[in-house]
């Protein structure tokens, strides 16, 4: 009965599977929550979301998927359920003033009582905050699915929420865990780990066993073996655009350099304006009398380094297609010709770029480096970066 | 068996649902979020809550997930035989239990703590689907398989270092312990000191969260941050008004048990001499 909500997970990109479904269901039946809107949340968030990046996108399917019963009245459900008299007493407790339910005891009777709890439910509909009638039908407190009171009383729990007004996954926590929108260097650095490269190379410090054992079977007295340990061998070439448009994007590249650098050990980086041309400099404040002649950096580099441009792309379609373009000095030339040689240079190459990808068809030159990379543009997101670091293989 | 929460350790609703859902489905727990949030901890606490013995395996960049199963010492035995010893004969002499082997064999259900799982190499979650799914596994020196006599509470850690398998997530349930808001906060600082004054934890607390939220920080400080600092505030015997900062002296008191970078550190001070400045 909770198909739709299985499918509207699904669609909202949630990457929950027939597995993780069916162990909800079985929480369910076992009886783990009842009559508790949010420990029901809360187990099918425990059950099916897998990755703090996907709860977002949870809690916003899972106020989708329920939002639409909110119109069913109080007295549908008083109607539609024979309330246990316990939490009938419970809801008194809360609903009632004391005078009120000094009154009703004088009166007496538990009929008498019942109908003043539904006349104060009926005045409170207008308020009520909705939750849905899965609850109802998996045999559980309609009173606490439902939430009538605007306190966010909910009957069948024995602490009172009072304070909780809204709805746990309407507060959209883990919103920044969404990993199209944010980044941080931890993040990143996650993000880069899949580049790593494992190889033995250096000292001979480690024992290897296997060559230990085959060594002293040849030899028939104990040979004792040993082999360099594992390092990260991958090799990491970075350049980043400076300057100009590049100054509103200072902090993501700032990240991914300070992660960059954390994670690599074989690191190198370059700073261009806008293209790549002929020179490229290590140092801003001496972008001018300290420039490196961008051809011993290809000399310099081979092929085993992996390339990653940085750079938001964004100028003038000449800067990057003719000689003489580039807008702070004369470039014999073009910026293409140069990102061809450095692509030829370093096969493993990607260009992040930090402008939103909704943004890129605006600006003509975003396409043209983006054809020159052949299509090997990511935004400078988390999953961008992830995309790249595939592509980067 | 339910947990709720101990003396000492304030779990949130979704928390206690979240373990007793795989206390009682019997699926591995696997617990995410800020360092210094209280994930080992939660292991710790779920044995004494549900009064059972606690097996830690702490994972390292090193560790091989067959470690956890057994491991051959085939060195130990090629030295005894050179030397003629009799235990030589046996192959059982020479299989040392992992973690696993012991959570599997004990008397009683045991709380299983996987620590760090992100630690490891990439396949290493891989290489333990087969034995936390079915909670059984075979040890090929001695051909025999040895399966868990009570399958064990199993709470394993990450602290997202690396993705994990699809397949490995599939078959646990996951919580991401989000850092607690104020109301939590006091909680949990009212756990670990009792009767500390509220105008010393209102000040420290709105101190805490004010440098938290300073944008730029390197290392945001966090619960087992602010629990040290307090600690340290409590030991120097410090009232509300000594934390009270002049506007010339921004860096809060005892400020090394909440900034634990340089970087941090200089960050303070340059807006300290930016507020001093202006005003």
């Amino acid at each position: 009965m909770f198909l739709p909500f299985f499918a509207a997970l699904r669609e909202a990109g949630v990457p929950v599977s027939l597995r993780e479904f069916l162990a909800f269901l079985e929480g369910m039946r076992a009886g783990l929550v009842t009559g508790d809107v949010e420990g029901f949340y809360y187990l099918a968030r425990t059950a099916m979301v897998k990755d703090e990046r996907h709860l977002d996108r949870f809690d916003r399917a899972f106020a989708a998927a329920f939002r639409g019963l909110e119109t069913i009245t109080a007295d549908e459900v008083l109607a539609a359920i024979d309330l246990p008299r316990e939490w009938l007493e419970k809801l008194i407790e809360r609903t009632l003033t004391d005078a009120e339910r000094a009154q009703v005891e004088a009166l007496g009777g538990f009929d008498k009582l019942m109908e003043t709890l539904r006349k104060r439910l009926e005045e409170q509909k207008g308020r009520h905050q909705g939750g849905s009638k899965w609850i109802g039908t998996a045999g559980t407190s309609p009173f606490g699915a439902y939430g009538y009171n605007p306190e966010g009383v909910r009957i069948g729990q024995n602490e009172s929420r009072n304070r909780r007004a809204v709805k746990v996954w309407d507060r959209r926590e883990f919103r920044n865990l969404d990993d199209t929108v944010e980044l941080g260097t931890r993040n990143i650095k996650v993000a880069l780990k899949r580049l790593r490269r494992w190889a033995r190379e250096g000292a001979e410090e480690e024992l290897d066993l296997p060559g230990t054992i085959r060594a002293t079977a040849e030899h028939g007295y104990l040979d004792v073996k040993t082999r360099p340990e594992r390092h990260n061998a991958v090799k990491v070439i970075l350049f980043f655009d400076v300057g100009g448009s590049m100054d509103p994007h200072v902090r993501v590249v700032e990240e991914l350099f300070s992660a960059a650098r954390a994670e690599f050990k074989h690191l190198e980086y370059y700073y261009f304006h806008n293209c790549l041309y002929e020179g490229l400099w290590r140092d801003n404040r001496r972008r001018w009398d300290r420039q490196i002649p961008t051809s011993e950096v290809l000399r310099t580099y081979g092929a085993d380094y992996k390339a990653i441009f940085v750079g938001d792309a964004s100028m003038s379609p000449y800067e990057v297609s003719h000689p003489g373009g580039a807008n702070e000095h004369w470039n014999p030339e073009a910026g293409q010709v140069w990102l061809g040689r450095a692509r030829e240079q370093w096969p493993a190459n990607v260009w992040l770029n930090p402008l939103p990808e909704r943004f890129w068809p605006h600006t003509p030159s975003v396409g043209m480096i983006r054809e020159i990379f052949a299509g090997r543009m990511f935004p400078l997101t988390l999953d961008g970066i992830g995309r790249a670091v595939r592509a980067l293989g | 068996m339910k947990f709720s929460g101990t003396r000492s350790y304030v779990a949130t609703a979704d928390l206690t649902v979240a373990v007793n859902a795989s206390v009682a489905l019997e699926r591995p727990l696997l617990v995410k979020g800020e360092p210094g949030t209280g994930k080992t901890e939660l292991a710790r606490q779920v044995a004494l809550s549900l009064g059972l013995p606690l097996v830690e395996w702490h994972v390292k960049s090193t560790t091989k997930a067959q470690q956890g199963l057994y491991e051959y010492d085939a060195v130990s035995r090629l030295r005894d035989s050179q030397l003629g010893d009799a235990r030589v004969h046996d192959v059982k002499n020479y299989i040392r239990k992992g973690k696993l082997w012991q959570a599997f064999e004990a008397d009683t259900k045991v709380v299983l703590l996987i620590d760090e799982i992100d630690k490891a190499d990439i396949e290493f979650p891989n290489d333990l689907l087969q034995e936390l799914d079915r909670m059984e596994f075979h040890v090929y020196e001695t051909a025999e398989t040895i399966r868990a006599r009570h399958r064990p509470v199993i709470v394993i850690t990450s602290n997202n270092e690396k993705e994990l398998p699809d397949a490995f997530l599939r078959r646990c349930f996951f919580h991401y312990i989000r850092f607690p808001d104020e109301e939590t906060m006091k909680q949990i600082v009212d756990v670990h000191f009792p009767g500390i004054k509220p105008a010393l934890l209102a000040e420290a607390l709105a101190q805490f969260y004010e440098i938290r939220e300073t944008p730029g920080l390197k290392k945001k400080p966090s619960t087992s941050e602010v629990l040290d600092w307090l600690k340290l505030l409590l030991a120097e015997d410090l009232g509300p008004e000594d934390l009270k900062r002049d506007p010339r002296q921004l860096l809060p008191r005892l400020h090394g048990a909440l900034l634990k970078n340089e970087q941090d550190v200089a960050l303070f001070e340059r807006l300290a001499f930016m507020a001093r400045r202006n005003g």
